[in-house]
């Protein structure tokens, strides 16, 4: 068992120092939700009018609604990016000595998951102290309340980005997964406009969104800020983590892929 | 006793076969070179003996084990130095022994003293707090070979370390696996350079995919020199 968290802790701490050594990283991560919610949502607050609808108790401002898309915008950018830096490292090398460590392959993907994860988790937490600064504020519970949905979603979409860096050959695709995923992953969720009012343009997009996990993901965090469950989102959420995991485990399994192939 | 031993490997890129048939053995404690030309298939053979990849066909035994049925005993007897640099360049010398040793579940004193002893044979101890970004080929390298010796691996497994040394780094490096072969590791050393087999190393050579001769390598080269021996089997000009 000791070999197991010794080689967690290692591969948690490399992240965390690959990470420390990339400020710029952390910087456009916190930079990107920033500007949405103090410029994109400040102009869309008059335009947008909100419902009171749960797990909001009274009438809330736009930016206090598009909070907790936000912190899904990083963890999905994040889990994305830790796919592109699996395909960079297997381009460069590095994933062939994770792969040909004797422990299983799957422990040793999911610490490189866990660990991507929690720097996610960092930032989220780094972005939410910048918004209370500005005065957008949630219940001091659901600061304690939200790790655990942070930790589930970050994990679904960290799932997610290992998946694709099974699939993506080259880093020069990664453009693709710019278009295909991230912006409508992003886009077709609750993160931005609740659903019904969704429902009010379209039918069709508003099940697309309805079905899209990244929403169950939103929604999981949105309640959890105000130190409410929702089951249903956290029910989607896990499945959707399971599903993504075991379909990224079939991607690294030895005898289905040529992880290695290059160089 | 056998260290390492390969029956009837095949793998192919969808219609190109990069290997067929490949079977050889290394006996434990062997220098053994595995010379072939570019392309020959001396890394797709790398990736099956190290489970990057898994062969359709044939089977793979490292110091006893098989590494489809018992992957984890196997690969906790190789000790791999790719071809390509797998350092971490933003991280030092030290950073990425450590990293490497958790990868194999070691720790604490234990880790720290076999890093530091691995560090001395190599030569690199004054260099451990350097990133691996500021060592020079030859440096990288060792550091290379320092960490595939830290958990004791009874067989190493080297994929053309010395492509873009300089002839002293080359020479060093050469010598230095041998020296651990003479002490009793078994070695399988891909290179396409003659120059860096020794006429009483064992010998496999690979070309197009399947193995042309195996045995001592004067033996293999005969009354010529193994360079023009290599070229006439290779069917390249001299």
């Amino acid at each position: 068992m000791t070999a197991y968290l010794t080689s967690m802790r290692a591969i948690v701490l490399r992240e965390a120092l690959r990470f420390i050594h990339q400020r710029e990283r952390f910087i456009a991560a916190l930079v990107r939700p920033l500007v949405w919610l103090l410029v994109f949502a400040a102009g869309f607050r008059a335009a947008l009018g909100l419902s009171i609808i749960p797990p909001y108790q009274t009438y809330i401002t736009y930016e206090t609604y598009i909070v907790p898309g936000l912190c899904g915008m990083i963890l999905l950018f994040n889990g994305m990016q830790s796919s592109l830096s699996l395909v960079y490292d297997r381009e460069m090398g590095s994933m062939k000595l994770l792969l040909t460590s004797p422990l299983p392959r799957g422990w040793l993907l999911f610490c490189k998951l866990l660990g991507s994860t929690a720097i996610s988790i960092l930032q989220v937490y780094a972005f939410l102290a910048i918004a209370a600064v500005f005065d957008i504020r949630m219940p001091a519970w659901g600061y304690v309340t939200a790790l655990p949905a942070l930790l589930v979603a970050g994990l679904m979409l960290g799932a997610l980005g290992l998946l694709l860096s099974s699939f993506i050959k080259q880093l020069e695709n990664f453009a693709g997964v710019m278009n295909f995923v991230i912006f409508p992953m992003f886009f077709l969720s609750s993160a931005l406009y609740p659903l019904w009012k969704m429902a009010e343009s379209s039918e069709l997009l508003h099940d697309i969104c309805a079905v899209n996990p990244f929403t169950h993901a939103v929604e999981l965090i949105r309640f959890a800020l105000y130190a409410e469950l929702n089951p249903s989102a956290l029910g989607w959420t896990l499945l959707a983590a399971a599903i993504f995991a075991a379909a990224a485990l079939i991607g690294y399994d030895p005898a289905r892929t040529r992880i290695g192939r290059r160089g | 006793m056998t260290g390492l031993e390969a029956h009837g490997l095949s793998y192919s890129y969808g219609k190109k076969k990069a290997l067929e048939d490949v079977s050889f053995s290394v006996s434990s404690g062997a220098f053994c070179a595995l010379l072939g030309p570019n392309g020959a298939g001396k890394s797709t053979l790398f990736n099956l003996l190290t489970r990057l990849f898994v062969a359709p066909e044939g089977r793979i035994v490292i110091a006893g084990h098989d590494l489809r049925s018992n992957p984890r005993a196997a690969l906790a007897e190789l000790g791999i130095v790719f071809q390509q640099t797998t350092l971490d360049l933003d991280l030092t010398v030290q950073q990425n022994l450590n990293y490497f040793a958790a990868l194999h579940g070691l720790s604490g004193r234990n880790a720290r003293s076999r890093i530091d002893a691995a560090l001395d044979q190599l030569d690199m101890r004054e260099r451990a707090g350097e990133k691996a970004r500021a060592l020079n080929g030859g440096h990288r390298r060792r550091t290379e070979i320092a960490r595939a010796l830290l958990h004791d691996p009874s067989i190493l497994l080297l994929d053309e370390p010395t492509v873009g040394l300089d002839a002293a780094a080359r020479a060093s490096i050469t010598d230095y696996a041998h020296a651990l072969a003479e002490q009793g590791k078994t070695i399988l050393w891909a290179t396409h350079l003659t120059d860096e087999v020794r006429s009483e190393d064992d010998l496999i050579v690979l070309h197009c995919a399947h193995v042309l001769a195996q045995g001592k390598a004067r033996d293999i080269a005969g009354d010529q020199p193994l360079q023009d021996r290599f070229l006439a089997m290779t069917g390249e000009d001299a």
